[in-house]
């Protein structure tokens, strides 16, 4: 059985910025697995710009972000086996890998950093009745066939869904000659940036309309139209205000749900709010040795914020193997001790779940994302029910993660904590 | 005639809902929270500027297509015009990150660039296997 230091599932941006920053830390024997026929994960099929803003101080592309990372994967001489397929990966940290070269081998690894990223939730999720037509996507796929495989999915185009990758799309149809009717929301807001319905929607007079959703299908072959429908406030169709579009092209944009199927085999808890492994600050999940980083942990807006979570993943992963911990230790039992983090009033989740005080070292960044839009508020970190610290913000939207940091020092006067509780005050 | 428009504003997760207005040299916005917000309502009114991303066939490379992108904002109403040129055009691998595939396009001063490398194999890219 080959043995590996540390093993990244995965070689998207999270992957890439976790290996780099693990081999920085002098691990030396590092493998990253990716299934697909080049580095780089979703970055390749997301050429419109805006990554990097926070790492490079610049705009650029999915692929010329990807590129700056698989760069330097390749500088330090990363290894790494594409087109190979993760099948399992036990909780001894044994990795079951398959490839047309080598076949089917097990893989032995001290750490394994869990980077597979996030797919679509798809129509099935939806219940939307109707027949099963020609023409229904998820805006990924979609995305891959217009800029991966230069194929245009339709001409008459309806989105269901104001997530970022809908808006983009619905751009970009429309700049390669489809048009986009409408998109529309349950919700009563986007959860996509602003930047992206101005730049996206309005700019090409594309309407948004909240409160909105699908309610019937047309077509037998091929899609030919869809009703909208407005809901009230608990998401239900209100009768009689069915609109009829017709259409070829129904693009879904409708949520992501971080690819946890290998993270259930190797026993790893997850947390039903994020649907990703529950951590501790180590971006340790429940299983000892197996790490989680970027969207595979939860759903991120930004991959700035992937890279960096993936660089701290990678360098806790790099300490686990010096330490030489790489036994079968009982991490829940080991976070009984451990400080749980509580999302109070507002907040919907936190990432990490657990903090051991005494493995903070300067400060750790608590990310979060809150339940509704909070104008002028205070995010309150609370020890045991004690006052920590508090920040004002202006503004905050279940769109945009956002994070606190809980800094040693003010860690330290509560060498006991229990609870460190993240809540919202409206100021 | 003076000029007016509304828009919502994207220097911030805030959003606020502008109103800009212009006469005689003058110009007023409304709905701002912050300097930002004026300067982009202004600019927005008098020339809108745009990054155009989009792709261009290409012929033997590892894929069709290779995505590209202007190196510097383009007048918004000029982003047809510049779809139009780049739908036609075919360019052959090898294509690097970075090379100029047109100059100063639609007379907008911003060249078209590749951003990603075309015509790599993946025997090249996958050798470390």
């Amino acid at each position: 059985m080959e043995q590996y230091e540390i093993i990244i599932v995965g070689g998207g941006p999270a992957g890439l910025a976790a290996a780099a920053a693990a081999k920085r830390e002098g691990v030396d024997r590092i493998l990253i697995l990716e299934r697909d026929r080049e580095l780089g994960g979703i970055l390749n099929q997301c050429i419109h710009n805006g990554f990097g803003l926070h790492t490079f101080q610049e705009e650029l592309t999915g692929p010329e972000y990807a590129a700056r990372f698989i760069k330097q994967v390749q500088e330090l001489k990363i290894e790494y086996w594409l087109e190979t397929m993760v099948t399992d990966i036990s909780p001894e940290r044994e990795v079951t890998v398959v490839n047309s070269r080598r076949g089917v081998c097990i893989l032995k690894a001290d750490a394994v950093i869990l980077a597979m990223g996030c797919r679509e939730r798809p129509r099935g999720a939806l219940n939307i009745p109707g027949f099963r037509p020609a023409g229904i996507y998820t805006a990924g796929t979609a995305q891959r066939l217009v800029n991966i495989e230069g194929q245009l999915p339709g001409k008459e185009v309806v989105i269901l869904g104001s997530g970022d990758i809908g808006l983009i799309m619905a751009r970009r149809m429309t700049l390669e000659g489809a048009h986009v009717q409408v998109v529309a929301e349950l919700l009563p807001f986007s959860g996509g940036l602003k930047r992206n319905i101005v730049q996206c929607l309005d700019d090409y007079g594309i309407p948004l309309k909240l409160k909105h959703t699908v309610t019937a299908v047309r077509g037998k072959e091929r899609l030919e139209g869809v009703t909208l429908s407005q809901v009230d406030e608990n998401g239900r169709p209100i009768p009689g205000t069915e609109e009829e579009y017709v259409c070829d092209t129904l693009l879904l944009s409708v949520g992501l749900i971080p690819e946890n199927e290998l993270s259930k085999q190797a026993k790893v808890v997850l947390n039903p709010v994020t649907n990703g492994p529950v951590s501790d600050e180590s971006f340790q999940t429940s299983t000892d040795g197996i790490f989680a980083c970027g969207n595979v942990l939860h759903v991120h807006d930004l991959v700035d914020f992937v890279s960096q979570e993936a660089e701290n993943a990678g360098k806790h992963a790099a300490a686990y193997v010096r330490e030489g911990r790489g036994g079968q230790k009982d991490v829940r039992k080991a976070w009984e001790d451990c400080t749980i983090v509580c999302a109070g009033t507002g907040i919907r989740y936190t990432v990490p779940s657990f903090i051991d005080i005494q493995r903070v070292e300067k400060e750790i960044a608590i990310r979060f994302r809150v339940t509704a839009v909070f104008e002028n508020c205070y995010v309150e970190l609370l020890a045991d029910g004690q006052l920590l610290t508090r920040k004002k913000v202006r503004v905050l939207t279940p769109g945009e993660m956002a994070e606190i940091c809980l800094k040693s020092d003010e860690a330290e006067k509560y060498p006991n904590m229990s609870v460190l509780q993240i809540q919202i005050k409206e100021a | 005639m003076g000029k007016e428009k509304e828009l919502v504003c994207i220097c911030c997760p805030l959003g606020c809902r502008l109103k800009v207005f212009a006469e005689d040299g003058k110009t007023c916005v409304l709905g701002n929270h912050c300097k930002r917000g004026k300067e982009y309502a202004i600019k927005e009114l008098f020339h809108p500027m745009r990054s155009l991303t989009t792709t261009v066939r290409v012929k033997g490379g590892a894929y069709p297509l290779v995505p590209v992108r202007t190196n510097r904002e383009i007048p918004k109403e000029k982003i047809m015009e510049c779809m139009k040129i780049l739908k036609g055009m075919i360019v052959t691998a090898p294509v690097k990150t970075g090379d100029i595939l047109i100059k100063d396009i639609a007379g907008t001063g911003s060249d078209i660039i590749a951003s990603k490398d075309s015509g790599a194999s993946f025997q090249d890219l996958d050798k470390m296997l």
